[in-house]
């Protein structure tokens, strides 16, 4: 008899083995097909006992490791591994006696005999698998961070090591938290099955915060590790893609976002130099900003321009296309002043606070935006201070180092205290010449 | 912090004769007051403009058309801010755009029922 009891990390450690990183379809291959699979046994099996769909699912991909790393690729590794999975999972159903005689009933394929259950592996069923569960997880009974930590592990095959390096916590505290936010779904008896149609307008806002946020993970986190932020906003945009492809969900706000992240990741080779330091906007080398995603970006937000929601998504995403055009002209400026201006009004955050002086300052003048700046009472924030910093370079030389003094002292992030190193020394290369002159 | 109103007043044609370009300003103005307010995590609701047509109902079944000749100035729009005391709520009332082409604004504190 089987038993499954291995931790759904081994789906890691395919990823990560070397032999799985020098064929570049291989990793691609097993996060979108474990996802699949492992989305159509949930739902198949319940909330109750989504570890029996986990197990069987890493089970399937440990087989496919062995074999293949020994016998070299089956001609179509896909057909190869939905077989696999529907095999494992029949031979479960036959052998367990306890699945058998308490949770078949619950089977939403219930048959009476269970040789002739028919695991939907088509991909229609995926498709609704994947929205259910996406749905599932993203449910308000779990706090935020709950629920991407659950969207990274049960949706997009992550485990829990490798959500604590990208949350820059430990491995214990990201387990306890999956297993918390688990057990709140099954005692809230969440099923896992697509939201009515009535439903959707209420539930998706949910669902978008949850991958909104996913995406600001891989996007903005301090975390050195470059291949697995790309990682999370790719995930992130899989799964915005995923609701942009059926049609109940697929609407305005949604293609919103993805236009936001293709717009950001547009960026993500010209962000960083090679020791992971970041570049500032203004530094950029725009020949490393992905042309091909900035037209995709274009494509979703002409999408997202119809009816009459405006959500704070769209005006994210038209500010981040504005920031595709490289030039300082006016009108740039302009626009994305009046973009911040209408989204603070719909939702505050220190963050767009301090972006909307920053485009004052360019479409304004400096003058104003230190005056605005001065009220924004963000004193806690070493964001705030390199603002002033910026602000005051070339205005008040002394002022601005102050600044960015008080910056470095509120933060404890390297690649932040390298940015605000070199905007010092500019400023202290122009008071040296202004002393000598 | 509690919710104060802004009440704007103007007089009903201050800006007839303005040209495109100068009412494009006035809006710019105008958004970038209120952003500024947004900025500092002080706007409660935004609040909306009023056409500047109306009527008023008195006692008696009377019912008189606006604007009002007996009033110097109209009601143009209204906001609620957040602020902790009068005083402050008057101090961002400062910058309102309105103020240049010699409206006013009123600035009372919210009695929540």
């Amino acid at each position: 008899m089987i038993r499954y009891r291995k931790k759904p990390d081994a789906f890691v450690l395919l990823q990560r083995h070397p032999f799985m990183k020098q064929a570049e379809l291989i990793p691609h291959l097993f996060r979108t097909e474990y996802s699949k699979i492992v989305s159509v046994l949930y739902k198949l099996f319940g909330i109750e006992h989504i570890e029996i769909a986990e197990d069987i699912v890493s089970d399937t991909f440990l087989l496919a490791y062995e074999l293949w790393g020994l016998k070299g690729l089956p001609e179509n590794p896909t057909a190869w591994l939905y077989t696999v999975a529907k095999n494992k999972t029949k031979d479960y159903l036959k052998h367990d006696s306890v699945f058998t005689e308490k949770i078949s009933k619950e089977i939403k394929y219930s048959s009476p005999v269970f040789k002739e259950i028919e695991i939907d592996l088509s991909p229609k069923n995926i498709n609704d698998s994947q929205l259910a569960m996406m749905f599932t997880v993203c449910h308000p009974c779990n706090p935020a961070e709950v629920q991407i930590g659950l969207a990274l592990n049960l949706l997009c095959g992550f485990g829990a090591s490798e959500i604590a390096t990208a949350f820059l916590t430990n491995k214990e505290v990201i387990y306890k938290r999956l297993q918390r936010g688990k057990e709140k779904l099954r005692t809230e008896k969440i099923k896992i099955e697509e939201p009515v149609l009535s439903e959707i307008n209420e539930r998706l806002p949910a669902v978008l915060i949850t991958l909104y946020l996913l995406f600001n993970e891989g996007y903005y986190s301090s975390n050195e590790d470059v291949s697995l932020r790309k990682d999370l906003c790719l995930e992130a945009m899989r799964l915005t893609y995923l609701l942009i492809e059926n049609d109940y969900t697929n609407k305005p706000e949604v293609n919103a976002l993805l236009s936001l992240m293709c717009f950001h990741s547009s960026r993500f080779e010209a962000r960083t130099d090679e020791d992971g330091t970041s570049i500032l906007y203004e530094d950029q080398d725009t020949n490393l900003w992905d042309k091909e995603l900035i037209e995709k970006g274009e494509f979703f937000l002409n999408r997202a321009s119809v009816g009459d929601t405006l959500s704070k998504y769209h005006l994210e995403a038209a500010i981040a296309y504005w920031h595709t055009h490289k030039e300082d002209t006016t009108q740039k400026w302009e626009n994305i002043l009046q973009l911040y201006n209408q989204l603070l009004q719909i939702e505050y955050s220190p963050i767009a606070a301090l972006n909307r002086t920053f485009a004052l300052a360019k479409a304004n003048g400096k003058k104003e935006a230190i005056a605005e700046a001065e009220k924004l009472n963000l004193t806690d924030n070493h964001l705030y201070y390199t603002l002033l910093g910026n602000l005051y370079t070339d205005v008040d030389n002394e002022k601005a180092l102050r600044h960015y003094e008080k910056a470095l002292s509120l933060t404890h992030s390297n690649s932040d205290k390298a940015v605000i190193g070199r905007s010092m020394k500019q400023v202290i290369m122009s008071l040296e010449f202004s002393g000598q002159s | 912090m509690k919710d104060f109103l802004f009440v704007f007043r103007a007089e009903p044609n201050s800006l007839a004769n303005a040209s495109p370009d100068e009412m494009q300003a006035m809006t710019k103005r105008w958004m970038d007051w209120i952003g500024g307010i947004a900025a500092q995590n002080k706007l409660a609701n935004r609040g909306n403009r009023l056409f500047p047509s109306g009527k008023v109902v008195k006692p008696g079944n009377i019912i008189t058309d606006g604007p009002y000749s007996e009033i110097k100035e109209s009601i143009g729009g209204y906001s609620i801010v957040k602020a902790d005391s009068l005083e402050e709520a008057a101090e961002l009332a400062k910058g309102c755009p309105g103020l240049s082409v010699g409206g006013t604004v009123e600035v009372r504190e919210i009695n929540e029922m």
